[in-house]
């Protein structure tokens, strides 16, 4: 029982660490462009990487049917784009102060992440 | 927040749709046939860099789209693709209606996926379940029990397969991503009951022999459901874009135009501007544009809710989506593709549809952890029911892990703000009201004090001539022939109220010798060899016209908000002409229902006391500031929020931009179609106050429906998770099966749609 216990709390423990902890290595992005996958409930890449005071386009390519998908969301730009299915729509970001600004659907249940440094 | 962070909130931002600086060159985008291969890139691409006049064409080869740059026609293009062995159809710009078909197809294949998927998983589940609740217990005892369970196992397997390959994969993506959503919770918890059952067959030795129980129902179960309350929320999904696919739906397909002296019908998107466009008797008008030839009368009570069709003739400003109802006409196209007015419209309530307002922030704070938690609630709960739980405890744990998994539904908490946002501003929009974005949404829901601007809000902004009274031998058309004829060349508005009149009574102003303007006082000319003037009270005493008996009556006009005039020949009064600018006449009923609603309605006006105040009366304001400067006028708004008022302010969202940037939300009253969409918060495209209140009405009826969605989504995952967990088990003994479990969380989240449906019901009361 004190195995299946301590088995448990390390389960826990890992589920802190693997969603809530853990800072992922960001994709760097190339001449001011880069193209986001919006498919199976995830955005590839999730965490871009923006050097600051320049503006960034993302094309944002939607493979996911679920109307989940056909929404992205800046919140701190107030923009929300509707992605159309197969098709890559862009999303203009204005030149940026270091800092992290998230990306989501509009549940919040697609999340990335732009980092300006 | 940092304050980096609002810095960066509040710099200026623009993204696709937002217009082009006039100087770039023209881009255009052809649609390609036939480009099998990524090789045919390079030959298209060259093909049409030879075209003269192209400087750039770049393909995009998973859309098969190309995007020329310069100045080239179409035509010419699409000829060179074509001649490159291609097929290629110019989409100069992608219509809404393009873009509304293909999403509702999309949306149909969808749901036409779920369905099936959903069958499947039942078609295994609902058997399963009525052999469980026939035949009792599920267990594993004997060998043939073994074999035959196994064989249900690796069905569900297939069924997990076929049906829920979507939540696996997500799972699997969303996880290595580092992040969790819904397909993780159901993989996890149908994943977790089948794993169970799986282990309880193959190697029974491992569990008690009272838990030998299986769960292949539940996962079958869950599966079809969750595929069933996806599916209907996909369809409840597509109604609250109603209001967009309305206003798409305004759109002409096609246009007729005249190229080399001939009419050609062509599609929509390939109207340039300067095209001399034809128009006939019952069709849309394709795009904004300017009257060249021709006479009619034109419905555009679908942009401005204004239900009088308007009178249209050569030089004309004409809109697009309207309905041209009487007569034909030629216009040319000033204004086509994404920058017609409707084209506009329609790009702004998809934007607001799509914003949050600050409401949604806490549940969307909550949603961020919401997944991880309910894990560590899972793993939790089973480690409790193992440790303290009754005999066969790992069965109680499976179970209210897996349950509290499957009733988790971060989806209902995350469409409670946005699927009410997207009705509600739809359902403004329908009333000719745009609202920018979900703050102004909100805010417009708390105003508490409503500062109206009189000229051009409450009134209708030109004066106009109410009374003649003549006190010679004379009628009024002689009366108004005399003022008209002094008047012709003054520009004061007042002088365009006398002009204006004269002309609706047909009357032909004279020739007028040694005209004068006396600023500040009116006009003085020779007319028929009379010396005449033509002024207000001080203009007369002046010139020593002896007034006294009819100053009382003039007095009595300015006390009810209209200016005397007074016109007389060759030292003699000849009649008082009143002149005012009429209250809209249902002012005083939308004023009424801004009140009934509590809020404290104020007017502003640049006019002097005693019309502010005959105005404020006829329509029933108590308060007004009179004698405002233009530039002072921010100064009254700020005066009424230091008071602790949310203050709406209404004006003509030009002269009074300061006041409406100023205010908490600003509400720009617009005069027809020509509305400066982008400048304020809320836009009135028609110029009734009744629009004020509807969107007012409409605000805080969205609000509650928000409230209603949060509050259910976060009493929902409040009192199921527990419950689920097994929290009641103590005291009552129950403990939820994970299919309930499964059906409960399917149909949360479809609650929280067809709730924000309920707004499309929802009507602005007039009266």
């Amino acid at each position: 029982m004190m195995v299946i216990n301590l088995l448990g709390l390390l389960l826990i423990a890992l589920i802190v660490w693997w969603f809530w902890l853990y800072r992922e290595s960001a994709a760097e992005m190339d001449v001011g462009e880069i193209t986001i996958e919006v498919q199976d409930g995830i955005y590839a890449p999730a965490h871009i990487r923006i050097p600051a005071g320049q503006p960034a386009k993302l094309n944002f390519l939607r493979k996911d049917p679920s109307p989940c998908a056909s929404v992205v969301v800046f919140k701190d730009f107030d923009i929300s784009e509707e992605l159309p299915l197969n098709k890559t729509r862009q999303v203009e970001l204005p030149p940026m102060k270091p800092g992290h600004y998230p990306f989501t659907c509009q549940m919040q249940m697609y999340r990335g992440e732009v980092i300006v440094e | 927040m940092t304050a980096e962070h609002q810095h960066a909130q509040g710099a200026p931002c623009h993204h696709g749709d937002s217009t082009e600086p006039p100087t770039v060159v023209p881009q255009q985008v052809l649609m390609i046939e036939g480009a099998g291969c990524a090789s045919c890139v390079g030959k298209i691409e060259s093909a049409l860099n030879r075209v003269p006049g192209v400087q750039e064409a770049s393909m995009n080869f998973a859309e098969r789209t190309v995007t020329v740059s310069g100045e080239v026609s179409s035509d010419d293009l699409v000829r060179a693709v074509e001649q490159a062995g291609y097929g290629a159809r110019a989409a100069a710009q992608e219509s809404s209606a393009e873009l509304l078909d293909e999403k509702e197809e999309a949306d149909r294949q969808y749901y036409k996926r779920l369905l099936r998927e959903m069958s499947i998983a039942l078609g295994l589940g609902i058997p399963l379940m009525i052999y469980g609740l026939a035949i009792g217990e599920m267990t594993v005892t004997t060998t043939t029990e073994r074999v035959v369970w196994a064989l249900v196992g690796l069905a569900t397997l297939a069924v997990m397969l076929l049906a829920g390959r979507h939540f696996y994969v997500g799972a699997w993506k969303s996880l290595r991503n580092h992040s969790a959503n819904m397909d993780t919770l159901i993989a996890l918890g149908t994943g977790t009951a089948w794993l169970y059952s799986m282990v309880v067959v193959m190697v029974p030795d491992v569990v008690p022999l009272m838990a030998r129980h299986v769960y292949f129902e539940a996962t079958a179960m869950i599966i079809g459901l969750i595929n069933l309350g996806l599916a209907l929320e996909v369809r409840a999904r597509g109604r609250t874009s109603e209001a967009i696919k309305r206003l798409i739906g305004l759109q002409a397909r096609t246009a007729r135009v005249l190229r080399d002296g001939q009419e050609v019908d062509i599609p929509i998107e390939q109207v340039q501007q300067g095209d001399q466009v034809r128009v006939r008797p019952g069709e849309k008008i394709p795009v904004d544009g300017v009257v060249s030839d021709g006479h009619s009368l034109v419905d555009e009570s679908m942009l401005t809710g204004e239900p009088m069709p308007v009178e249209k003739s050569v030089d004309d400003e004409i809109v697009g989506g309207t309905l041209n109802k009487s007569g034909s006409l030629l216009f040319k196209a000033t204004r086509v593709g994404k920058d017609t007015a409707l084209a506009r419209i329609i790009s702004m309530v998809k934007r607001a549809q799509n914003s949050k307002p600050p409401i949604g922030r806490l549940a969307d704070v909550i949603s961020g952890y919401f997944v991880p938690a309910i894990m560590i609630i899972a793993v939790a709960s089973a480690l409790i029911w193992l440790n303290f739980g009754p005999e066969p405890t790992i069965a109680f744990a499976v179970v209210s892990a897996t349950t509290v998994l499957i009733i988790a539904c971060p989806c209902a908490l995350g469409l409670a703000t946005p699927m009410s946002v997207m009705v509600g501003v739809g359902k403004a929009a329908e009333a000719g009201v745009l609202i920018r974005n979900g703050q102004a949404l909100q805010t417009a829901s708390k105003i508490t004090a409503m500062i109206l601007d009189k000229t051009g809000t409450i009134t209708e902004g030109t004066p106009k001539v109410t009374e003649v009274i003549p006190f010679e031998d004379m009628d009024e058309a002689e009366v108004m022939k005399l003022a008209a004829t002094l008047e012709q060349g003054s520009e004061h508005p007042l002088a365009q109220a006398i002009v204006e009149s004269a002309r609706e009574r047909d009357i032909k102003p004279g020739y007028v010798d040694d005209f004068n303007a006396i600023a500040g006082h009116g006009v003085e000319g020779r007319v028929e060899g009379r010396s005449l003037l033509f002024g207000n009270e001080k203009l007369m005493r002046d010139r020593e016209i002896a007034l006294d008996e009819h100053l009382e009556q003039a007095q009595k006009m300015a006390a009810q908000a209209r200016t005397p005039m007074y016109l007389a020949a060759d030292g003699r009064l000849l009649a008082l002409i009143a002149v005012a600018d009429p209250i809209k006449e249902d002012s005083v009923a939308a004023i009424r229902r801004l009140q009934k609603d509590g809020i404290r309605v104020v007017m502003l006006t640049g006019d002097n006391r005693d019309t502010a105040k005959a105005v404020a009366e006829q329509v029933g304001i108590d308060e007004f500031f009179a004698e405002v400067l233009p530039e002072d006028k921010s100064g009254k708004v700020a005066e009424l929020q230091q008071q602790g008022e949310i203050v709406g302010m209404t004006g003509d969202g030009i002269n009074d931009a300061p006041a409406l940037a100023l205010a908490d939300v600003g509400f720009a009253i617009g005069t027809g179609t020509d509305v400066a969409i982008e400048s304020a918060d809320v836009t009135l495209m028609r110029g009734s106050l009744h629009g004020l209140a509807d969107a007012i009405a409409v605000s805080r009826a969205t609000l509650k429906n928000i409230r209603q969605n949060l509050f259910g989504a976060f009493i929902y995952n409040a009192a199921g998770v527990p419950v689920a967990a097994g929290l009641l088990y103590p005291f009552f003994g129950i403990l939820l099966s994970p299919v309930i479990a499964g059906a409960a969380m399917a149909f949360s989240s479809l609650t929280v749609v067809t709730n924000a449906n309920r707004l499309r019901l929802f009507k602005p009361q007039e009266h």
